[in-house]
């Protein structure tokens, strides 16, 4: 709020300034870029972020660089009497850079590798279809308005006053073991994205619905619907552009919520099943192992919390700069 | 004021029945569309065809959808008897049903350890209104201060963590590492510190979680507020700071924090599912995992009843307080 911008030395630094160059339009995205340029933490997240997505893309080849399947047992690296990995550290070594699993001796960083797939996947897509759904029902509410505005506002209410989690744990866990041509894992992931995005859609929406309910009442709006606009000109044309801003804010901020429900889902059991390698499901192992080998807890948690900071430190970024109220 | 109290309170009947409706779709019709009958849940894998049915007809699971509906809304109003096929039970009041692993009634098993997760919430939300709050306030006063930095940065850090990641750290540490607290649960009849200490520290992580929300949110708020024209005039007629910020400030910074607060109490009254689960701590959430891995869907509905339930008098409560906290608002 405070920090208004930069007041320009009165008229004769302006005046001065024209001379010098020609006065050089700043479309948004050039002005959000400039500030998010500034913001070293922000960066940094965003750094982060995309060193996360090449692990995932390419899991397979970052672990067949470092030798070792997600799934190959190391049994020989386990103590028999306690079933955790011999040596300190959880059984770090050259060999297996982050330690191995008690019990079977999975290579850690193979899995950690490939549970980035999972995570940031489920993360991802369950934000795409939370703003898509948001965006349209948000902008059908706030442009029509009427008994559309008021189902669609009663339903986001209700939407939001739902136990969350324990909505999702339910319906995740009643999903069948076969859908739509997928088996396992995949299906698991595909209800985890749809639910995860369902309950996640009346955030978006009532925002969009909001921005849509004054924009539609501004004049370059009237302009449109003067010359002659229909109604779809003035939804694609004159609307959405000036919905990409909040929405972008809210999708960015999204991702690391969905990423730890995926993650919590998958602790408790009802996500993705073992052996497939996924954060959560390792930390619910760990649970076993707390005091015998720390090191299996610590390395998921960091993971998630890593992947987790570095979004929110993208999204406050972005969503700085995206402020129309902040300084340029 | 009372035709508002009535207005929302014939909303909070309508939003119970709705959500009702779609529980009861989750677990009855979901499973029935994918092929799974219930009646195979309830007398287990050795499917003898005579025990399938009798179940069938006690429960009455052959009944039209809309029978079985009805059946269900009145066991929960007014309880219900089962008297197909034979044997009549008797089902009083909130009957949610039985169980499907031990045929026990549903009602009394949760009774039992909703006092648990009630203490978890209550006591972990003292502590994050007291921390967040005021963390949140502090930050705000002290713009771009180190204090300030350092405060965003936890609570930034705190938001990003997995409740169960936190919670096996501070097992690890407190209890394992240092030993200065057992984590292990005891019942209060049994012994108050014993319980007090196993509380702790499930308290003091579900606290650190939220209060770093409730800092943010705090912070961002009271920033906006400070530049607001009336904390101006409260300045220009001359009250003292902390009377400023104490009375006219905190009165509108606390409005977002109570709607939080109203949904976050009411979803954790349905068990804080993670933070039971990481300390063993005998609550409804653990009683709805079980139930999840045993896929006893009877048990599931009635604490997502019970916790939609407190969710919306949560929500309710707080629009009420609305009201007497801040001076602009005006129920009518």
């Amino acid at each position: 709020m405070h920090d208004t911008a930069p007041v320009e030395t009165g008229d004769a630094g302006v005046a001065a300034d024209l001379t010098k160059k020609a006065v050089e339009g700043r479309s948004l995205g050039r002005i959000a870029w400039n500030r998010l340029k500034r913001d070293k933490l922000a960066l940094a997240g965003g750094v982060v972020v995309v060193l996360l997505v090449v692990v995932a893309v390419f899991a397979p080849l970052i672990t067949k660089m470092f030798g070792h399947d997600p799934n190959e047992h190391f049994e020989s690296l386990i103590d028999p009497l306690f079933s955790t990995p011999s040596g300190a550290w959880g059984g770090i070594s050259s060999e297996h850079l982050l330690g191995v699993e008690p019990v079977n001796g999975r290579d850690v960083f193979s899995r950690i590798v490939y549970g980035a797939r999972i995570s940031l996947l489920v993360g991802f897509l369950s934000a795409v279809v939370a703003v898509v759904l948001g965006t349209v029902l948000g902008v059908l509410a706030g442009y029509f308005r009427g008994w559309l505005d008021a189902v669609i506002s009663r339903v986001m209410d209700m939407l939001l006053s739902f136990p969350q989690l324990l909505f999702i744990i339910a319906l995740v866990s009643v999903m069948p073991n076969r859908l739509l041509g997928l088996e396992g894992t995949g299906v698991r992931m595909l209800v985890m994205i749809l639910v995860i995005g369902f309950f996640g859609w009346p955030y978006v929406g009532r925002i969009v619905r909001g921005q849509t309910l004054s924009l539609r009442e501004r004049e370059y709006v009237e302009a449109a619907r003067s010359l002659g606009a229909g109604g779809r000109y003035i939804l694609f044309k004159e609307l959405l552009p000036n919905l990409i801003a909040p929405v972008t804010v809210y999708a960015t901020l999204m991702i690391p919520t969905n990423i730890l429900t995926e993650a919590a889902l998958s602790f408790l059991g009802v996500g993705v099943k073992p052996p497939t390698a996924s954060w959560g499901q390792m930390l619910s192992t760990a649970v076993s192992y707390y005091d015998s080998d720390p090191m299996y807890m610590i390395i998921p948690g960091l993971a998630i919390f890593i992947t987790v900071l570095a979004f929110n430190l993208f999204g406050d970024g972005v969503r700085d700069a995206l402020d129309p109220k902040g300084s340029r | 004021m009372l035709a508002y109290l009535i207005r929302r309170l014939f909303a909070v009947a309508v939003m119970l029945v709705v959500i009702m409706l779609v529980v009861f779709g989750i677990f009855f019709l979901i499973p029935q569309w994918t092929g799974v009958d219930p009646a195979t849940m309830y007398v287990g894998k050795q499917s003898d065809a005579a025990a399938l049915e009798g179940i069938r007809q006690k429960l009455q699971l052959g009944d039209p959808i809309y029978v079985q509906l009805a059946e269900f809304f009145k066991g929960i109003f007014v309880g219900r008897t089962y008297s197909g096929g034979g044997d009549v039970t008797h089902c009083p009041a909130p009957c949610f049903g039985y169980s499907f692993r031990n045929e026990q009634a549903i009602w009394p098993v949760l009774a039992d350890r909703l006092p648990v997760t009630l203490a978890l919430a209550l006591g972990a939300a003292v502590l994050w209104l007291i921390g967040g709050v005021a963390a949140g306030v502090l930050s705000a006063l002290k713009r771009g201060s180190v204090w300030d930095r350092t405060a965003m940065i936890v609570a930034l850090s705190g938001v990003s963590l997995p409740i169960y990641f936190t919670g096996l750290l501070s097992l690890a540490v407190f209890s394992f590492g240092l030993g200065w607290l057992d984590g292990q649960f005891v019942p209060l009849e049994e012994s108050f510190t014993g319980w007090l200490g196993g509380m702790l520290l499930p308290w003091l992580t579900l606290a650190f979680l939220y209060a770093a929300m409730y800092a943010r949110i705090t912070r961002a708020t009271m920033l906006e507020i400070m530049g607001e024209d009336y904390i101006r005039t409260a300045r220009a007629k001359g009250l003292r700071e902390p009377v400023v910020i104490g009375k006219h400030a905190m009165r509108s910074a606390m409005t977002p924090v109570l709607t939080l607060l109203g949904i976050d109490l009411g979803a954790l009254v349905g068990g804080a599912i993670l933070t039971e689960t990481t300390f063993s701590l005998p609550g409804l959430g653990q009683a709805v995992l079980k139930a999840i891995s045993e896929r006893d869907l009877p048990v599931i509905l009635g604490v997502t009843l019970i916790t939609a339930t407190a969710v919306v008098v949560a929500n309710l409560v707080v629009d009420i307080l609305y009201g007497v906290i801040d001076p602009r608002v005006r129920l009518g």
